[in-house]
């Protein structure tokens, strides 16, 4: 059984919260690229991480989310797409200390296949060269997250299976009347068919609508595949109040419906855009007590 | 005589190559070309919208219908549109999917539409309205950060004495009808398939 399948075995496990924002508490602009942070600010960086693992996060990603080389090229910083990888994976590993297992974000390209705007062919270049760099960092597994198309997804998984670490597909769920397809349209069933099939070691939902959405969509996910389910839901749909993004689920909110996911089959559990530390504190603390 | 069908089955299945292929053999015949936009490119939005709203259709759909109309659209180079629209994604927003679908279903319907892209500062909404005598402004915002340059745009527009020219309409995923009354904006859409309708509906036609 590798990392993923035997964290899942002994879970559930507590994995982590926003990152975007906590730079942002830590001086990042509002369109500042988070991802040249670990070359340009990694001890900040390395704050988040550590605030996490000292929350009680068992597991921690990186600050790669956006670091494939086509999502970098928007602010000029394609070329650095290994580097600004190996970077992030290896501050999360130092801030780890032993004591929580780091598993590489990989996002979207935020280019559509479907229309054109970039091919199989590329894809499976810009995700090979993001998750080789992350293992190089010393990632331990892969997470590619916050996938609205499958397709982009499977690509992704495939290139990170091959550096030979575990994988982790998580999709967000937050269209159609009942909020539980893809943007794309995919049901919960096929998302988790259709990753099982491609290899993945555990799938899941992130971001999204809120916590109590994915309750449901976490039973389907199990329900339809053996492997283990990983989620990570915002802390509800932001609000504007006064000029100000205010989210406002509570960390308390927030964990109570951590017994409802666990009973579902989550065996990963964190937060999406919106939560913080004290989300993990409230999340760590419902988990000893389910 | 072409299967003018094939238009609007072409459409309403994303074939652009298709779609376009009908409209040329439509064009050489001598069919008007308002008559191939109004009986069949409309007709074959109007209903992809429908499908959208009742979730047989997802975005993808959408994306492919969109692109199968304009291959048609841009062949017949309609005659008075219904109305013109200036649409962007405000200031800081770099999200294009939404306001590309809201352009795409608005030139279906029969609007000319002027896209100023993404991240676009208000006085390039204002210099757009006047320059193009636009009917309608379309304001488009993805993040709740980026959300306020849609009311600084209406707030430029009326200090530049042309807020009562044009309307304003706005959408994305964090707005809301409360915000769109609150910044005074002429109407709000909270998906693709009511574009049109609520175009349409402000312009009074």
């Amino acid at each position: 059984m590798n990392l993923v399948g035997q964290l899942a075995a002994a879970g559930p496990v507590a994995t982590d919260g926003a990152w975007g924002t906590e730079l942002q508490a830590r001086g990042l602009a509002a369109g500042e690229c988070p991802d040249a942070w670990n070359l340009a600010a990694p001890e900040r960086v390395g704050e988040v991480a550590r605030a996490y693992v000292e929350a009680g996060s068992r597991v921690i990603l990186t600050n790669t989310f956006r670091a494939n080389r086509l999502a970098l090229a928007g602010h000029g910083l394609a070329e650095k797409a290994p580097e600004i990888n190996r970077a992030g994976a290896a501050i999360s590993r130092r801030a780890a200390e032993g004591r929580a297992r780091v598993f590489a974000s990989i996002g979207p390209t935020g280019k559509l296949l479907l229309m054109g705007e970039t091919t199989e062919e590329e894809l499976r270049a810009v995700f090979s060269e993001q998750a080789r760099a992350l293992g190089e960092g010393g990632a331990d597994a892969i997470l590619v997250e916050t996938m609205s198309d499958l397709a982009e997804a499977k690509i992704a998984l495939t290139a990170a299976k091959e550096t030979g670490l575990p994988v982790v597909v998580s999709m967000v769920f937050d269209s159609g009347k009942n909020k539980d397809r893809t943007l794309f349209g995919a049901t919960p069933e096929q998302v988790a068919q259709e990753l099982t099939a491609a290899g993945a070691d555990a799938v899941g939902a992130n971001c999204g609508t809120g916590i109590a959405a994915y309750v449901p969509i976490c039973r389907r996910l199990r329900a339809a595949t053996p492997l283990p389910v990983w989620i990570k839901p915002n802390a509800g749909l932001p609000e504007l109040v006064e000029g100000r993004t205010v989210y406002r689920t509570t960390p308390e909110e927030f964990a109570r419906h951590v017994p409802a996911l666990v009973e579902a089959g989550a065996r990963f559990l964190g937060g999406c855009c919106g939560t913080n530390p004290a989300f993990v504190r409230a999340v760590v603390l419902a988990l000893t007590r389910a | 005589m072409v299967d003018l069908t094939r238009l609007y089955d072409a459409v309403l299945k994303g074939d652009n190559k298709g779609a376009a292929a009908v409209t040329r053999e439509a064009l050489a015949e001598g069919v008007e070309a308002l008559e191939l936009l109004s009986k069949y490119v409309v007709p074959a939005m109007d209903e992809v919208g429908r499908l959208y709203d009742c979730e047989d259709y997802f975005v993808p759909e959408l994306l492919l219908a969109i692109r199968a109309m304009k291959a048609a659209v841009e062949l017949i180079k309609p005659g008075e549109p219904v109305g013109r629209v200036v649409i962007g994604t405000v200031r800081g927003d770099l999200h294009d999917i939404g306001k590309n679908l809201i352009a795409g279903m608005l030139q279906g319907g029969g609007f000319e539409v002027i896209d100023l892209g993404t991240d676009v500062p208000p006085d390039r909404f204002v210099a757009a309205v006047q320059e193009k005598n636009a009917d309608i402004v379309a304001l488009s915002a993805l993040l709740t950060v980026t959300m306020p340059s849609m009311k600084t745009t209406v707030e430029a527009l009326r200090s530049a004495g042309i807020r009562d020219r044009v309307k304003v309409l706005i959408g994305g995923a964090p707005v809301t009808q409360e915000y769109a009354d609150q910044i005074g904006a002429d109407g709000y859409g909270s998906n693709a398939a009511s574009a049109v309708p609520l175009a349409r509906k402000v312009l009074g036609k």
